[in-house]
């Protein structure tokens, strides 16, 4: 899960696409018409992605209503968007309490990772101590400990489910650092040596930057694992105006067409908030880009 | 012909040894046993000598110049660099070093990578940019300044690395093969921009490479190296004028040594080598 694997099998992709962009573009002319070129590849690129889901929603509104399904069983996209729209006060205060609770905990847990991970740079017996645990408790179901979670720090308080995501994300953050500022290429290590680099000069100028693409992968996780923390944890008690209570609520009311919108809403929320990440991220490490492929 | 011109036998005449080796031992603890990399090596380099290892692949060519860089230490006797130990040498920043691998930062472009050790030894604004865009144009890589390491090609990264090394101006250049990655043309430039910066800047410098012209063209002398354990058969002094160029490469006396350099690797050191080089002041390694 936390592995940067994940993130470089991604890039990995994109560099395909990037370079038919290249080869497309490189029997162009102009500048012109290769950007042009360029763009259009780019939404070509999209497209089958935005045929699926839109092809999944026609098929989802036909077939309910081919099948004649009961609308508590599942109702059709256009009963969902229009509960959005009625409910559209409710839901919008909630999916922003619920964002709140999630990028509140999200900065609580990213913190004390980065706090633990750079702690132990210098200390390999700390880290070899951590890590295993840490390893260990990330691979259990943390979720899981929402209740007491909610019973130490209040349920109605949102710090309750600020610590369910704090929790969660802790693990992959600081294992994922750590691996970062200590998996250092050891002939990059002799050549600072060779410069007499200090320990300091050593962490800022190598170890942090050869972290950066551990980091925003453990932070990419997270963003998920943030959302899904707050919500769960709403589950199990909470305010009423918050994304989890209003899907249990409706739910038990039998209006799933309410459900459905709170969990879109949420998915909404989710993809946004990824996207954020991915967007710093490519502005944080442009070096990045470059291995996508020759733009420029 | 240039202050450092003459033979070498004149430039080892002054002073103190650059690079003194007494005595060095390198054995490696392997899984299975151990490494004899390095025995019985006593070598001196003087100031401003330009000084190649050549030997068979294994033979510790890269052991000795990590050795003497402080980058591993000996198993025994004494490495000296600048009359200091080797580690003191290392902490003053006496040297620079270009490994057998560009070893660039993904994340710095060339032009950063080229500007990685004036960052690091305090060398701020104007000075620094003008030398790292100096030594860019010297390699021919200001058009990719802006470029990051991975689009580049090997040859082009390994450029990199040298620009590197020569951008704080070190007093001692330690190169482990650093124009293995290049075409032939390329290189033939690079080794004379390389005697040129050398001419000019009067630094010392250890080459380790593996071509024998490449060796005999650039240097004052050339040390011979065997393989298993890794010792010094033969020392080689490299009598052509200076400043060398295209013509060098022509003289009959460049063959000779070519062809001396050559039966020295093969391990036949006879009586008809036609070197000349009673007057060493350095003990070299036993004659194999
Ligand atoms: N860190 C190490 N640990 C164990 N053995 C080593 C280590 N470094 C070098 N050796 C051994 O020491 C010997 C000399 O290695 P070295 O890298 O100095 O050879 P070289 O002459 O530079 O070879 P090449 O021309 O292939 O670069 C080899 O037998 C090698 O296996
Ligand atoms: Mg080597």
């Amino acid at each position: 899960m936390a592995d940067p694997a994940v993130g470089r099998g991604m890039r990995g992709a994109e560099a395909v696409t990037t370079a038919d962009g290249t080869v497309a573009g490189g029997s162009g002319a102009g500048v012109i018409t290769r950007g042009l070129r360029r763009h259009v590849d780019r939404v070509g690129y999209h497209l089958p992605a935005a045929a699926v889901f839109v092809g999944t929603i026609v098929l989802w509104e036909l077939s309910v209503s081919a099948l004649r399904l009961q609308r508590f069983i599942l109702p059709p996209p256009t009963a969902i968007v229009a509960a959005l729209a009625s409910e559209a006060d409710l839901l919008r205060r909630s999916a922003l309490t619920t964002l709140f609770e999630a990028v509140g905990g999200l900065a609580i847990g990213v913190i004390a990772g980065l706090l633990v991970a750079f702690l132990t740079v210098r200390s390999s017996t700390a880290r070899n101590a951590l890590l295993p645990v840490a390893v260990a408790a990330n691979a259990i179901p943390i979720i899981a400990i929402a209740p007491i979670m909610n019973n130490w720090f209040g349920v109605l308080n949102p710090l309750s489910k600020m610590m369910i995501v704090a929790l969660l994300v802790f693990f992959p953050v600081m294992i994922n650092v750590t691996r970062g500022l200590t998996q250092v290429e050891p002939s990059v290590l002799e050549l600072m040596r060779s410069y007499a680099a200090s320990e300091w000069t050593i962490l800022r100028r190598v170890r942090i930057p050869n972290a950066l693409p551990f980091f925003f992968t453990a932070l990419k996780v997270s963003t998920t694992l943030s959302l899904i923390g707050a919500i769960v944890g709403e589950y199990f008690g909470g305010s009423s105006e918050v994304l989890g209570r209003v899907i249990v609520q409706s739910a038990s009311r039998l209006r799933f067409d309410i459900t459905w919108a709170a969990i879109f809403l949420g998915a909404v929320t989710g993809i946004v908030f990824y996207l954020l990440v991915v967007a710093v991220e490519r502005l944080v490490m442009p070096w990045h880009a470059s291995l996508r492929g020759q733009e420029g | 012909m240039t202050d450092g011109g003459g033979s070498a036998g004149e430039t080892r005449a002054v002073g103190d040894p650059v690079v003194s080796i007494r005595g060095v031992h390198k054995v490696f603890q392997v899984a299975d046993g151990r490494t004899r990399a390095l025995e019985s090596i006593d070598v001196d380099i003087q100031r401003g000598e330009f000084v190649s290892l050549i030997g068979p692949s294994g033979c510790g060519k890269s052991t000795l110049l990590r050795l003497i860089g402080d980058l591993t230490a000996p198993t025994a006797g004494i490495v000296t660099v600048n009359g200091k130990p080797a580690r003191k040498a290392r902490l003053d920043r006496d040297y620079g070093m270009v490994f057998q691998a560009p070893v660039l930062f993904d994340w710095r472009t060339v032009e950063g990578n080229v500007r990685l050790p004036l960052d690091i030894m305090g060398v701020r604004g104007r000075e620094r940019d003008r030398r790292a865009r100096e030594m860019l144009e010297l390699v021919e890589l200001h058009d990719f300044a802006r470029h990051y390491p991975r689009q580049l090609s090997g040859g082009m990264q390994q450029r990199v690395a040298i620009a590197r090394a020569l951008a704080f101006e070190p007093k001692i250049l330690l190169m482990d093969e650093p124009f293995g990655a290049l075409d032939e043309m390329t290189r033939e430039r690079m080794n004379s921009e390389l005697l040129r910066i050398w001419e000019r800047t009067k630094t010392t410098i250890v080459f380790v490479t593996h071509s024998i012209p490449e060796a005999v063209f650039l240097s004052s002398r050339v040390i011979v190296m065997s393989a298993r354990p890794g010792r010094i058969t033969n020392v080689i002094d490299v009598d052509l004028g200076r400043p060398r160029n295209e013509e060098t490469r022509e003289q009959e006396r460049y063959f000779q040594l070519v062809t001396a350099v050559r039966e020295s690797l093969r391990g036949r050191v006879d009586g008809e080598t036609p070197v000349a080089s009673p007057d060493r002041t350095m003990a070299e390694g036993t004659i194999g």
